[in-house]
């Protein structure tokens, strides 16, 4: 059992109003809110240690450096990342998708085919549209099931011999359905084709074992697992990581520089150019302690009951709706109300001090499939409660009443 | 016909009767309804605004030198939102839409909506008005 309060205590913003309103925060896949260990985290980065890092003599550079790469060993030691190496810093989820993407053409040639899922996030499809316009590849599209299920069969069938690299996210931020990426990346591999894994909405939420999964490349955002915004990891396989030419040049990832030629950094330093988010790759080792602290299995287990629970109460609001309601899936509910546009709900609900997302979720391919212009979107963290739940219908009863 | 600035002090007027944001709310979802709305043939690409988490389409013509403007919106609050500024500045001198003063939004307690944050695209709406306006003067020149 989770001590709900304690752990509500440790997150500052939760306590202010907004609207004249207690704030019931129900915007989690967008951002997660940060515990005080890790603003403290920063400030003290800031206030003690601040240096460039992995270049000074000095004793402070030295110290930033060592509490940098402690950092790293957190984060690899977190998703199970078999080396540090293969556990790259970069400046977020889109950044680390597009680190892979723009270095893809050493695994997509001519012709071949990149796979990509009909619910992915803007920034899982146009990188991979760009790759593909660069090296004359073709986008295919696993389509999606009524239920925001993937189509599986669909998706065995699109592979083949051409299929160079496959893209899917653990779990869909528009529905919150949790995709069987296992099966995928078994499949994918088959076929000696590569496959990335966006792991920006599971990082926070589950207990992610990147070499169980086995996949080539996985992304995460620090910022949506309590972590501060413009920091994010990368997980490679190092020969992956190996073949994948860097990003960006600069500082820091050179071995040797001549007017001639440079030779590269080893990993990870390969794709770490210029001075990185060091205050946020800190803070960033500090937001995974508090998670190892509650422990990752006890959050997904406490948020299953609050999806349960949100789920049954929305379900009993007449002319709701719920797109992608199947069991497994995150604390994620995505859903619309008969004759309302989400964008007059979330408003009102606003005005009521509830955080909730409305519209497409830059995830536009997806809404078109259900032939909907958005959805109203509540997404739960550990932080959240049942009786913020009850607040947050009452508002949407609220609201169905005002707009009809 | 009153001028802009009457039919804006009108309006604030009217919404300072109301105590809280609720009742502010409803009157403007209550102003939607009579909305001069624009014909379904209008409804289309051509007539959209973008920049809306909301679909809203505003069509203009000219009457006797004055801007006459329909619109309409799938959503409710914003269809309040586009009908207050049409009610001010609909049947009105293009140049004196061009001119009109904006900051009646926040006076009658909708400053949020002007914020670039917000995805109903009240900016966009104004805009869009404006540039009507601006096209239909630059032909009378």
């Amino acid at each position: 059992m989770l001590d709900i309060n304690k752990i509500r205590a440790d997150f500052p913003i939760l306590s202010r109003k907004v609207n004249g309103q207690p704030l019931v925060y129900f915007d989690n896949a967008a951002t997660s809110q940060k515990p005080q260990q890790v603003i403290d985290k920063i400030v003290e980065y800031y206030t003690q240690y601040n240096a460039n890092i992995h270049r000074g003599v000095h004793a402070l550079s030295q110290e930033a450096t060592d509490l940098y790469e402690a950092s790293r060993e957190k984060c690899r030691a977190f998703f199970n990342i078999p080396t540090s190496r293969q556990c790259l810093f970069t400046s977020g989820n889109t950044h680390s998708i597009n680190a892979v993407a723009s270095g893809a053409h050493v695994f997509v040639n001519q012709g071949d085919e990149v796979i990509v899922s009909a619910v992915e996030h803007h920034s899982n499809i146009v990188p991979w549209q760009m790759l593909c316009e660069r090296v004359g590849a073709h986008l295919k599209v696993i389509p999606v099931l009524d239920n925001g299920q993937l189509d599986m069969n669909a998706y065995q069938n699109l592979l083949n011999a051409r299929t160079a690299f496959v893209v899917v996210n653990h779990i869909s931020n528009a529905l919150g359905v949790t995709n069987p990426v296992k099966e995928i990346i078994a499949g994918a591999h088959k076929h000696q084709a590569k496959v990335l894994i966006d792991g920006a909405q599971s990082c926070g939420h589950m207990k992610v074992d990147v070499q169980d999964l086995d996949a080539d490349f996985y992304t995460m955002a620090g910022h949506k697992m309590c972590g501060p915004t413009g920091i994010g990891l990368l997980y490679g396989k190092e020969d992956a990581l190996l073949a994948l030419p860097p990003y960006q040049g600069g500082g820091e990832m050179i071995d040797q520089v001549t007017f001639e030629h440079t030779t590269y950094a080893g990993l990870p330093h390969k794709f770490e150019a210029g001075t990185p988010n060091i205050a946020g790759g800190i803070a960033l080792g500090a937001a995974v302690d508090y998670l190892n602290e509650i422990g990752m299995e006890h959050i997904a287990a406490y948020e299953n009951e609050l999806l349960v629970y949100g789920t049954e109460k929305i379900k009993n609001i007449p002319g709701a709706v719920i797109y992608g309601d199947v069991k497994d899936k995150a604390a994620v509910i995505s859903f619309n109300v008969e004759n309302l546009h989400p964008y007059d709900i979330g408003t009102i609900v606003d005005k009521l001090g509830i955080a909730v997302r409305t519209g497409h979720h830059c995830a536009q391919p997806i809404m078109d499939r259900y032939q909907i212009a958005g959805t109203v979107r509540a997404s739960f963290a550990f932080y959240n409660t049942k009786e913020e739940i009850d607040v947050m219908v009452q508002a949407l009863q609220r609201a169905v009443n005002m707009l009809s | 016909m009153n001028s802009i600035k009457e039919i804006q002090e009108e309006i604030i007027d009217e919404f300072a009767m109301f105590d809280d944001w609720m009742q502010r709310y409803e009157y403007m979802i209550d102003l939607g309804k009579s909305l001069p709305k624009i014909e379904e043939q209008h409804k289309n690409d051509d007539h959209i605004i973008k920049g809306c988490q909301s679909k809203v389409w505003v069509h203009a013509d000219l009457q006797d030198d004055k801007v006459i403007f329909t619109a309409d919106s799938d959503a409710i609050i914003t269809k309040g939102i586009i009908a207050i500024l049409i009610r001010a500045w609909s049947q009105q001198k293009p140049q004196d839409i061009i001119d009109a003063d904006t900051s009646f939004i926040d006076e009658i307690g909708l400053k949020e909506h002007l914020s670039p944050t917000r995805a109903n695209g009240l900016v966009s709406m104004i805009k869009q008005l404006k540039m009507y306006a601006l096209a239909y003067q630059t032909q009378q020149n």
